[in-house]
């Protein structure tokens, strides 16, 4: 058994985010300026411009380039493909959470640490599936680690929202569903590609990231950006949109719209309620509360710290399971709110 | 229940009034008489008495969830809804396997579980979350916890049923209001075409007035009103509003609430008999002495809710009703005609009263400038302001603006500093809204007031975030945050209180503004609230 105390810790959270001390690297850091990240995915939250050199996967380098700049010194590498940082080896693996997400491997005298980053285990034609990753020490995410978080299947998901979809149709009404530009909007397009041809009007925010996921190989149904110097009449038509359009100007063109959002958060009515959406659609790119303990015991690992969302919770209740677990608090908490 | 669970989805999942009415014309024009006679029941507001504590479900939510006991706890806290943290935690996602229409859930499960002990209620509500698929069970569970809300008005319902039935709707209104049990008889006698004949215990609809802006300058009422002369002017009576029915053989008393209250007020009640029949009043029950007039409705408070009321309570508390409007003469329904003649007729009628049954003055007010004047007066006279009716107006079913105006008096106001704040329930779970605020003595703040309304949406998130950053302190779920957000409270009245730490109780706080300009030791002091007018009393 090595030992637990930090201070010989292989990752360890500090202010700018977690750290390997024995690779002089980053994941996901969320301040800077440091020297070298390793960055699980192209979301806000992870993939910041704080670093000089970054190393991430070949799903998720156009992403960055799209988001950070051009000019990023990018190091990008295959899946399960080992590279050494310092004394450590690293590897990324698929983590099932977006185009390009992956999982950190580090490895240190024998020693193996993963950093699940966002995952989950559902199905998603937008990404290769969740790998299970043996390992020691699994820092994990635990946005939704509560047991009222189960998520219904996607397709059923699909088959809710092109049903609402018909029946605005029917009452002669705009659908704009409100989803992440990155990941679960194209996660939308592509479940709803199963199901039918019909094509699908894009908030400006999400045509690049679109373009991105076509360029993949991604199948999704046709999609079109919204022209917005031509007045015309919406009724009938499905808008994608990222949440920020919600109450904005960007609205007032779609008069007497229905309105629904895709989220995780969608499992609770309040939620719902709250942010004042007509539908919500149970879709999340998280584990949910079977996922996360299922991946717990699948990794094999003997120690689980978590991050972000429930963290102390899950840690309480892995603790009462004689699971050896920590929190890690997280580098926002100062600036998280419900 | 299916077809039920359905409604509520397609009610809850829509802001726009067209798709509601045309989901409840589809449901009320489907189903059958005995389902839509619940449908109505809970879809007017009305609920059970509570079957099962909430103790007991929280217990057997735990057992069905197979989880810590904390951990349940904690979730709970996280949706802050009962009844869904047990849909959530133990609805299925495989189809209901318990297959009831809305009625048949009520007579063979619902009300069969209310005569049961409660080691088989649990077995009974156990098998009900092994079953239900999770819309069923969300929906079973809100009227198990009696918590069930439709986001639909009362009026909107009549409409629905107006149109299925084909009916004027102050027929439907008027044939729901008061006492009715949602058989199917009840239903059918709902939708049968109007021959004039209506339960004869039943009030009529009230007609509500709309509020006016209360800095209201005089001018600024002459542009929205026109002439002075074109309205009646009375106080606005700071009592309980109530209809007084006499019908053949008998008297009835209903609340605005539409509680039946008669054999409360049997002084009121008494005095009814000796109105003709089939007349029908409109007023406010008021605790009256005809020494000094009308007393504080802390005072009428006390005759409230209780079942019995004593010699000494009727001799300590009088009570009177001041009528306003007479909505039924002779047996005619008087709501087409106009407010002049109504009061003529209900001055006539009251001449050979007596005393419990007065006539609600009419103020001689010949400009604006002479309203606001004795607008003024309202504190001092124990009255909430004015009532503005015009001569023309009809009788009208609820809130029909322009007609009835009530002109209440600018609240009192003080700056308070912000010292605690909890979470809301249902949807404002997880989010900091109830907060208790505090005013200075010798350096402390000591609390004045709890309030929940008056921020914006926007308002709130920050606040919330604020209070976040800002906690002193965690007591369970309340926060203590560092003083120094100033808050506006405007409340109506302030009594002493031997209760309270602060020594006041005030009526009906709530957030006037968030007074960003304000330093928190610019915000008043206990001893600026005992100064208020009014503290001396009660």
């Amino acid at each position: 058994m090595t030992s637990f105390a930090p201070e010989t810790a292989l990752i360890k959270m500090t202010p700018n985010g977690l750290y390997c001390p024995q690779g002089r690297f980053y994941i996901d850091p969320v301040r800077g300026p440091v020297e070298r990240a390793v960055i699980t995915h192209g979301h806000a939250d992870h993939a910041r411009n704080v670093a000089e050199t970054y190393f991430t996967t070949f799903g998720s380098s156009p992403i960055l380039q799209k988001r950070l700049s051009n000019d990023i010194s990018l190091h990008t590498v295959s899946y399960s493909e080992p590279f050494t940082l310092g004394e450590t080896t690293v590897s990324l693996h698929p983590a099932g959470h977006i185009l390009g997400s992956a999982q950190v491997r580090v490895e240190h005298q024998g020693e193996v640490w993963v950093v699940t980053g966002d995952f989950k285990r559902d199905h998603d034609p937008t990404c290769q599936p969740f790998e299970v990753v043996p390992c020691d020490t699994l820092i994990s995410e635990a946005t939704f680690a509560l047991p009222i978080y189960r998520w219904p299947p996607a397709g059923q998901v699909a088959r809710d929202i092109l049903a609402w979809w018909d029946e605005n149709i029917e009452l002669h009404q705009v659908s704009v569903l409100f989803c992440y530009a990155l990941g679960k909007a194209q996660r939308v397009l592509a479940e709803l590609k199963k199901l039918t041809d019909r094509k699908v009007l894009l908030h400006g925010a999400i045509l690049p990231i679109v373009d991105i996921y076509r360029e993949a190989g991604i199948p999704m149904v046709p999609t079109e950006k919204i022209d917005l110097q031509h007045k015309r009449d919406y009724a009938g038509e499905m808008i994608l949109a990222p949440p920020s359009a919600l109450g904005s100007p960007w609205m007032r063109r779609f008069k007497g719209a229905q309105t629904g959002f895709c989220s995780g958060w969608m499992r609770v009515r309040g939620n719902r309620r709250r942010r004042g959406y007509d539908r919500g659609f149970v879709l999340s790119d998280h584990a949910d509360w079977p996922s996360l303990l299922q991946t717990f015991d699948d990794s094999q690992a003997s120690r689980i710290q978590l991050h972000h969302g429930y963290s102390d919770i899950l840690v309480r209740y892995l603790e009462e399971l004689g699971v050896d677990a920590i929190s890690l608090g997280s580098p926002f908490a100062d600036l998280e709110t419900v | 229940m299916k077809r039920f669970a359905n409604l509520y989805r397609a009610l809850d999942q829509t802001t726009s009034t067209n798709i509601k009415l045309a989901a409840l014309r589809s449901y009320f024009e489907s189903v059958p008489p005995a389902d839509a006679g619940w449908a109505l029941y809970f879809l007017s507001g009305r609920r059970f008495k509570r079957m099962v504590g909430p103790a007991n479900l929280r217990q057997w939510m735990i057992e069905a969830s197979n989880l810590p006991a904390w951990l349940v706890e904690e979730t709970y806290a996280s949706v802050g809804d009962l009844a869904e943290t047990a849909a959530l935690l133990t609805g299925t996602q495989a189809p209901t396997s318990i297959n009831h229409s809305l009625s048949e859930w009520m007579e063979k499960e619902m009300l069969v579980l209310g005569m049961e002990p409660p080691d088989q209620q649990r077995l009974r509500i156990l098998r009900w979350w092994q079953h239900l698929d999770y819309d069923t069970c969300y929906l079973v569970n809100k009227l198990l916890t009696g918590s069930l809300r439709v986001g639909v008005s009362h009026l909107l319902v009549a409409r629905a049923l107006a149109d299925s039935a084909n009916l004027p709707r102050p027929v439907i209104l008027h044939r729901l209001m008061g006492h009715w049990e949602p058989t199917p008889q009840f239903y059918n006698q709902l939708i049968a075409p109007d021959d004039g004949s209506t339960d004869h215990s039943r009030p009529y609809p009230f007609c509500l007035a709309s509020p006016l802006e209360q800095q209201n300058t005089p001018q600024e009422l002459k542009t929205q009103l026109g002439d002075p002369r074109e309205w009646l002017v009375e106080w606005k009576w700071d009592g309980i509003r109530a209809q007084l029915l006499r019908r053949p053989g008998a008297c009835y008393i209903w609340t605005r609430g539409e509680e039946l209250v008669t054999d409360r007020y049997p002084e009121v009640r008494d005095a009814a008999y000796g109105l003709p029949d089939g007349t029908v009043l409109d007023g406010e029950i008021l605790a009256w002495s005809e020494e000094t007039g009308v007393m504080p409705f802390t005072i009428l408070q006390r005759r409230l809710g209780r079942k019995t009321i004593g010699k000494k309570l009727l001799q300590d508390i009088p009570i009177c009703f001041m009528a306003y409007d007479l909505i039924e003469h002779e047996g005619q329904d008087m709501r087409q005609h106009t407010t002049t003649e109504r009061r003529a007729l209900l001055d006539r009628l009251l001449k050979q009263a007596g005393p419990v049954l007065k006539m609600s003055p009419l103020l001689s007010v010949t400009s604006w400038e002479e309203a606001a004047q004795r607008q003024m007066e309202s504190r001092g006279r124990l009255v909430e302001g004015l009532m503005l009716k015009h001569r023309n107006a009809l009788y009208e079913v609820g809130r029909r603006r322009g007609h009835w105006w009530k002109w209440k008096i600018t609240p009192h106001t003080l700056d308070t500093v912000m010292m605690y704040a909890q979470p809301g329930h249902g949807r404002r779970a997880n989010l900091y809204t109830d907060y208790t605020f505090g005013v200075w003595q010798n350096q402390e703040l000591v609390p004045i007031a709890k309030a929940y309304s008056g921020l914006t949406n926007e308002e709130i998130y920050e606040l919330d975030t604020w209070i976040r950053q800002h906690t002193i302190k965690r007591f369970g779920p309340v926060r203590s945050v560092k003083p120094e957000q100033v808050f506006e409270l405007a409340f109506e009245a302030i009594n002493r209180s031997s209760r309270h730490k602060s020594g006041v109780a005030v009526r009906f706080p709530r957030i006037a503004r968030w007074r960003r300009d304000l330093d928190p030791k610019d915000a008043d002091s206990l001893a600026d609230v005992h100064s208020l007018p009014g503290t001396g009393t009660a």
